[in-house]
């Protein structure tokens, strides 16, 4: 267009051109939440023969032994798995634009109401014809952990480990203790621990999720499975007597964890039971990654949280167990209930575990033969479990076990005393969080 | 193309205005014809692109943290956001455990800070001003943790804190069960010990906004105070200090959104557990991460903005009206 000399019928960006423009890119910011998503997947193509997976095992050990599953996959299938790895955290916390934005075709995740909720939200594609080939390979326990609430499978375990109470063989051979089967045994082994020197229970709950492992294990040996299971879903009030008997318990057990816990990492706490300072730790069997000397290693045993109801006993395992789930639109759907498939066999579940010991197979059929004596004790106590859990924030709304339950637990921790004001707040921020949806 | 333009606003130029009258719409023709459509097209994209940035991330954003504040949403597709009006601000005051102890501590974090590290700083940099030897070395020394990151910083002062391997607690013995002080978990303890290091951080700044203050100050007015035989210290009290208003101002607005936005130090020392709880850290804890209460956590943030604009809209009066004077 000729510029008119007087230059007033210039078609240049105007003010009303430039807040359209504002306008459509506020548009753009509203559209972002996708379009960021977008950026965290490999640009996966609908090639019939690679299978984009996003995993979340980050660290060196794990890393490695997930890459020799897939490479054994490709060698039996012909199919590529285009692995995308993201900081375990990062994962996790972006898990929800991830979801929704274009995930890769497979991605790892968690058993248990984490895995439920992303199966109603529609984020997660059911693999019920998977599991008509793979079933067999997996207790019924498994089976349960695997279906959404519609169901239907969504998800396919890899490997699982227990949380039980870790202990010292040499030193409860020096002093002459015993495995307490019993709530009163456990006590009394603790006051005996103490006045032997020793801190009786080592604790650090500086990351806030160590404490509601000490919850779970107390509430469904007191409790049962069935209210554990209901209380985590928000069916339960946290101001029923039963609740608060857990804490009663758990305030009776207080004065014997290690001191100072509010500061210390779980990874600081096993220290101590590795130094032998601490008598015993109610942690996850990954406890044993601290211990780095081999002949410690093997000096690392463990026994079920004591019984406190007999209507109970030990039926409950605290077992969280990994695996994983396909995303809502999958690219390349044969190739991802081929690997969906393969991941669900022994075959697959054995290769993982040569890199990692402190982790058992999901699966009822996986080779048990390299073991070592932990792993064998752990996978004995999983399948014979009536029952199994994950662990609270696996089993309950994150939003809820996030801001309610870690500074809740770390209240009680700091003041047992206070503990009906407590629960009497933790149930009306409960109402509310499980009423939002 | 655009030939004659330049040689219009050229004689436009030269020409002497003849008349006063004539003069303003003259004024206006030439300015028009001063911009070429390229110019144009320049100060549009110069001045677009930032206002299209500055609208879509601060305002769209802002107003839509607003608005969430007033929704609950789990961040999952955009037809789940549902409309609860004051809902979340009704729980936000009532029921929650950790709102009202942030709120606190983010103000005892801004009278920390404006009662300890500041006049310290103040006090280094008198001390510098004065020229003595390795002046500069002193400098870089105080000036180092504000390079830092806040991150670091956090983790470094947690190395130092830790109760069974830290610094403090091996050399004072109280890392024997029984004796211990839990730097970072106790809820009497664990804000000092922050401020602590967030103290010796913002030291650093101080002293180097000072610093440019003081050596903006007249040498005349020093030589005139000592003419007149004041000491040292009413030199300082009744002419440097007063000369330093507007460096003041400035510590002060700083100090203040350093307070609201404690953030990095406290996540990296202990995420906020119970005694270190701060507005910015309710926050992140509820709409970052899995939890996704996202209207929960805009009202949360709707708090904070509230808060920085009880503390920013006076400053900004007072500073317009100052200039209206000027």
């Amino acid at each position: 267009m000729r510029i008119s000399p007087s230059g007033l019928h210039l078609p240049g960006p105007s003010r009303r051109n430039v807040l359209r423009g504002a306008g459509s890119a506020a548009l753009l910011a509203g559209a972002g939440i996708p379009l960021l998503s977008a950026c965290g997947s490999s640009g996966s193509s609908s090639d019939p023969k690679t299978v984009s997976l996003g995993s979340n095992s980050s660290d060196a050990v794990p890393k490695k032994a997930f890459a020799e599953i897939y490479a054994a996959f490709t060698k039996q299938s012909g199919i590529k798995v285009d692995v995308n790895t993201k900081d375990h955290n990062t994962f996790q916390e972006q898990i929800n634009s991830y979801l929704q934005g274009t995930p890769d075709d497979v991605f790892t995740w968690f058993a248990g109401y984490r895995m439920q909720f992303f199966a109603a939200k529609n984020l997660a594609s059911p693999i019920d014809d998977v599991w008509a080939k793979i079933g067999d390979n997996f207790p019924d326990a498994m089976k349960q952990l695997s279906k959404g609430e519609d169901g239907k499978y969504y998800f396919v375990p890899l490997y699982t480990y227990p949380w039980a109470i870790f202990y010292r063989k040499s030193v409860f051979q020096a002093k002459g203790y015993e495995v307490p089967t019993t709530w009163d045994a456990f006590v009394t082994l603790c006051k005996k621990m103490k006045s032997d020197g020793l801190v009786p229970i080592a604790f650090g709950d500086k990351d806030a999720w160590p404490a509601m492992g000490t919850f779970d294990q107390i509430n469904f040996r007191l409790n049962g499975y069935d209210f554990h299971k209901s209380l985590m879903a928000g069916k339960e009030a946290w101001t029923d007597p039963k609740v608060k008997a857990v804490f009663d318990h758990w305030a009776e057990i207080l004065p014997y964890h290690q001191d100072g816990f509010m500061g210390r990492t779980w990874q600081d706490a096993a220290q101590t039971l590795v130094s032998k300072k601490a008598g015993m730790y109610v942690l996850g069997s990954f406890v044993a990654q601290q211990f780095t000397n081999k002949a410690d290693l093997d000096d690392l045993d463990f026994f079920a949280f004591p019984e406190i109801n007999s209507a109970f006993g030990q039926d409950t395992v605290e077992a969280p167990t990994d695996g994983f789930m396909v995303s809502k639109s999958p690219k390349n759907h044969d190739g991802v209930l081929k690997l969906m498939e393969y991941l669900g066999t022994p075959e697959a579940e054995s290769i993982y575990l040569k890199a990692d010991s402190s982790v058992v197979a999901a699966s009822s059929k996986a080779d048990t033969s390299s073991y070592t004596a932990l792993q064998k004790k752990a996978y004995t106590m999983i399948s014979g479990a009536k029952n199994l859990t994950q662990f609270m924030d696996r089993d309950s709304r994150p939003d809820f076990t996030s801001t309610v339950m870690q500074p809740g637990l770390q209240k009680f921790l700091q003041d047992p005393k206070g503990i009906d004001n407590l629960l009497s707040s933790i149930e009306r921020q409960k109402k509310t969080i499980f009423a939002s949806q | 193309m655009t030939t004659d333009t330049p040689t219009k606003s050229q004689e436009a130029a030269a020409v002497p205005p003849p008349g006063r009258a004539s003069e303003k719409k003259r004024i206006q023709q030439g300015h028009k014809r001063l911009l070429t459509r390229r110019d144009r097209i320049t100060l549009a994209f110069m001045a677009g692109v930032p206002t299209i940035l500055h609208v879509v991330l601060v305002w769209v954003t802002a107003l839509a943290s607003i608005l969430l504040a007033f929704t609950s949403w789990d961040g999952i597709g955009f037809d789940s956001i549902k409309w609860v009006g004051f809902d979340n601000f009704h729980q936000l005051f009532t029921d929650n455990p950790q709102f009202w102890p942030a709120v606190q501590h983010n103000v005892i974090w801004f009278v920390v800070l404006i009662l300890i590290p500041t006049p310290f700083g103040l006090f280094l940099a008198v001390q510098l001003d004065k020229k003595i030897r390795f002046s500069r070395v002193y400098q870089t020394a105080f000036f180092l943790p504000v390079v830092i990151s806040l991150a670091c910083i956090g983790f470094v002062w947690q190395l130092i804190y830790n109760p069974d391997t830290g610094l403090i607690n091996s050399i004072i013995g109280a890392n024997k069960p029984g004796h211990y002080i839990d730097w970072i978990g106790d809820p009497k303890l664990n804000l000092w010990a922050v401020l602590i290091a967030a103290s010796w951080r913002h030291t650093g700044y101080m002293m180097i906004l000072y610093l440019a203050g003081l050596k903006s100050v007249d040498p005349s007015l020093r030589e005139a105070s000592a003419l007149d035989g004041a000491n040292e210290w009413q030199t300082f009290k009744s002419v440097i200090f007063p000369t330093l208003r507007p460096t003041n101002t400035v510590v002060l607005v700083v100090t203040i959104i350093e307070a609201l936005r404690a953030f990095d130090l406290v996540f990296v020392f202990n995420k906020g557990a119970q005694g270190t709880e701060l507005l910015s850290i309710l926050v992140t804890n509820n709409i970052i991460g899995e939890s996704s209460r996202i209207g929960y956590g805009s009202a949360i943030a709707v708090v904070l903005l509230f808060i920085s604009l009880i503390v920013i809209i006076p400053y900004l009066i007072a500073t317009f009206r100052k200039e209206r004077r000027a």
